[in-house]
């Protein structure tokens, strides 16, 4: 008789630990939804369906301030560290390999291995010297921050995109009359397009999403969505913040569909 | 055919790497290859052949020499000024393009007229039977209609040569057969200079009308593929080409002789020890004790359909292969074990130096 194959499925308790885990993932999210719809003041205790907190989230100007902060910022960065990653990765992969190319590679990913809180605390003493020095207190320095722990979240699915582009293509082009930047304009960027936006989306939603080095480097007056939501801690907790977090999840999920239909393989 | 080059490469050299470890993929090649003809460069996997083609093409600037076209130096020219397309081996069509804009690619590259792009790209489609086909993506074909884009497109700037890096050798055998004729035909009615890469053989002799053979980034022989099989200039250029038997021989006046004493008539301008060379489909057998025949064993023999290859044993051991027509049913043939008379083709057998 063949040996049985072995299936992680037949283990006993399989089915129990993956509804388990699955009831973590989903649960609380689905609480948090559900509330965002509360009648009442209370985050806990449902007291009927309605939009109200919508409405009060929507009417807010704190809100609207935040909110509008975080996506000039997000699409700053998105836009600033997608060309920076797109230029990284031409420049680390569409040539024949060469010394601490390794380096350079974990050097481009540095926010992926340092610690978060590391930068930002490093983030908040340079920024106050230049404060110091310049004077200059807006926005500039939340989108410096993001579009630089971006860099690496839009470099590897760029740098993937190129890994699977044969190399002949831009030699194809340049043998048929093609100078080098109609080469890149007309077969590498758009052979590369899925992998930059795909690149830019996922810059933005990491960038929306930002806490720790937001809060250390921002302002007064400079909260940005999630530091928004961070400061309604201290005071009591009302469904508007869940209504905020819906809204926050739902654009997300909206854009790593779109993510997920860009990247995946055609036909 | 006229005798007026069109690619010459002089006295080049690639060398790859630094310090000890250079490997020279090319070494001091000096080649001439004339307008419209069918060149094949023929070789090993690492030969330098593809890095001849690389450097013509231009992908690749040689460590020193000097690529002519047309009596021109263009050495330092980049691939995209250089009125020369190639076929690659991976064909490396433009994924995101339909057959039509592949085909055009070039043409638009050079800024030409959209109605002659039109006109070009309809004729290019009929010349390798795809005109359906015109606006599918390339992924939607099939290895060889993939294939026929790759010719279609490189041939449609009208080039002045046409470089082939081992364009069928994706394909399989059948259709690799089919797209031999079709290339010969091709060449034959563009009348563009068609450089060939492959490792080959039986490809490089059916379709060339010259083939330069190649082996440790060298040039070892260059010649029309009847030249190159029948008159071979050493030991790598015989056994690469087609089957041979190599027999030890030492120059004697009139000829060589073998190890068994046998006195060969052939040309030798050499002296001392010498190699002879002689075809399977050259060596009779013939009666034992025959006058003049050379004495074998048959130990055993290969059946193959119409022929038969005979390997035989003469008296000190040296093996030989002939090839002979296999007998009708019902008819003797030779059998293993029997004694038998060897005979070389009058003009078959050749003297190689190494």
């Amino acid at each position: 008789m063949a040996e049985r194959r072995f299936e992680i499925g037949r283990i006993p308790g399989f089915a129990t630990v993956a509804v388990a885990t699955f009831v973590m993932l989903y649960l609380p999210i689905a609480t948090l939804v559900a509330f965002s719809f509360n009648e009442g003041n209370s985050i806990a205790v449902w007291e009927g369906l309605s939009l109200h907190w919508y409405r009060e989230a929507w009417d807010n100007q704190a809100v609207k301030d935040a909110t509008a902060r975080s996506l000039i910022i997000a699409v700053c960065a998105a836009v600033i560290s997608t060309t920076v990653a797109t230029m990284a990765a031409l420049g680390t992969t569409r040539r024949a390999k060469f010394r601490g190319e390794t380096f350079i590679y974990v050097a481009i990913n540095q926010p992926l291995m340092v610690p978060e809180i590391v930068t930002a605390v490093a983030l908040m003493i340079f920024f106050g010297m230049i404060k110091v020095a310049t004077g200059y207190q807006g926005l500039g320095y939340l989108i410096l921050a993001h579009s630089a722990f971006c860099i690496p979240f839009a470099y590897l699915p760029i740098r993937a995109r190129l890994e699977g582009m044969d190399l002949s293509l831009e030699a194809a082009a340049s043998d048929l009359y093609a100078t080098p930047w109609k080469t890149f304009r007309h077969v590498t960027l758009p052979l590369l397009g899925p992998g930059i936006l795909a690149g830019a989306m996922l810059a933005f939603v990491i960038s929306l999403d930002d806490v720790i080095i937001t809060e250390f480097v921002k302002s007064g007056g400079q909260d940005t969505l999630p530091t928004y939501m961070l400061g309604q801690l201290r005071r009591t907790m009302t469904p508007e913040v869940n209504a905020i977090s819906t809204a926050l999840l739902a654009l997300t999920v909206m854009l790593l569909t779109a993510f997920f239909l860009l990247t995946r393989k055609r036909d | 055919m006229t005798e007026a080059v069109t690619i010459e490469a002089r006295n080049a050299v690639k060398a790859f790497g630094q310090g000890d470890h250079v490997v020279r993929a090319l070494d001091d090649v000096s080649i001439q290859i004339r307008k419209g003809e069918f060149f094949t460069l023929l070789g090993p996997s690492g030969c330098g052949k593809t890095t001849l083609l690389r450097l013509i093409a231009g992908f690749e600037m040689p460590t020193s020499g000097t690529i002519l076209l047309d009596g021109a130096d263009i050495t330092e020219l980049p691939p995209n000024k250089r009125p020369v397309n190639t076929v690659f081996q991976s064909y490396a069509l433009f994924p995101h393009l339909t057959v039509a804009e592949n085909v055009g690619f070039g043409l638009t590259m050079q800024g030409r007229p959209r109605a002659e792009v039109t006109a070009r790209v309809a004729e290019m489609l009929a010349l390798v039977k795809l005109e359906a086909m015109a606006g599918r993506k390339v992924s939607q074909l099939s290895g060889g209609q993939q294939q026929r884009v790759a010719l279609a497109r490189a041939l449609a700037p009208q080039p002045k040569v046409l470089l082939l890096d081992e364009p069928l050798s994706a394909l399989d055998l059948k259709l690799r057969k089919e797209m031999q004729v079709e290339l010969k035909r091709l060449q034959t009615e563009t009348g563009i200079t068609f450089i060939f890469v492959t490792h080959d053989q039986e490809e490089a002799l059916t379709m060339s009308d010259r083939i330069g053979v190649m082996s440790a980034g060298k040039l070892q022989q260059v010649g029309s593929p009847k030249d190159i099989y029948t008159r071979p200039v050493n030991r790598f250029v015989a056994s690469f080409i087609g089957e041979t038997n190599f027999l030890p021989a030492t120059v004697v006046p009139g000829g060589v002789r073998l190890a068994t004493g046998d006195v060969v008539e052939v040309a030798a301008q050499a002296r001392g020890d010498v190699t002879l060379t002689v075809r399977p489909e050259q060596v009779r057998i013939v009666g034992a004790g025959e006058a003049g025949a050379i004495a074998a064993t048959v130990k055993f023999l290969v059946y193959f359909g119409t022929d038969t290859h005979c390997h035989l044993a003469l008296a000190d051991g040296t093996e030989v292969v002939a090839r002979v027509q296999s007998p009708a049913s019902g008819e003797a043939g030779i059998e293993a074990g029997s004694a038998v008379g060897l005979r070389f083709a009058s003009g078959a057998a050749q003297v190689l130096e190494d």
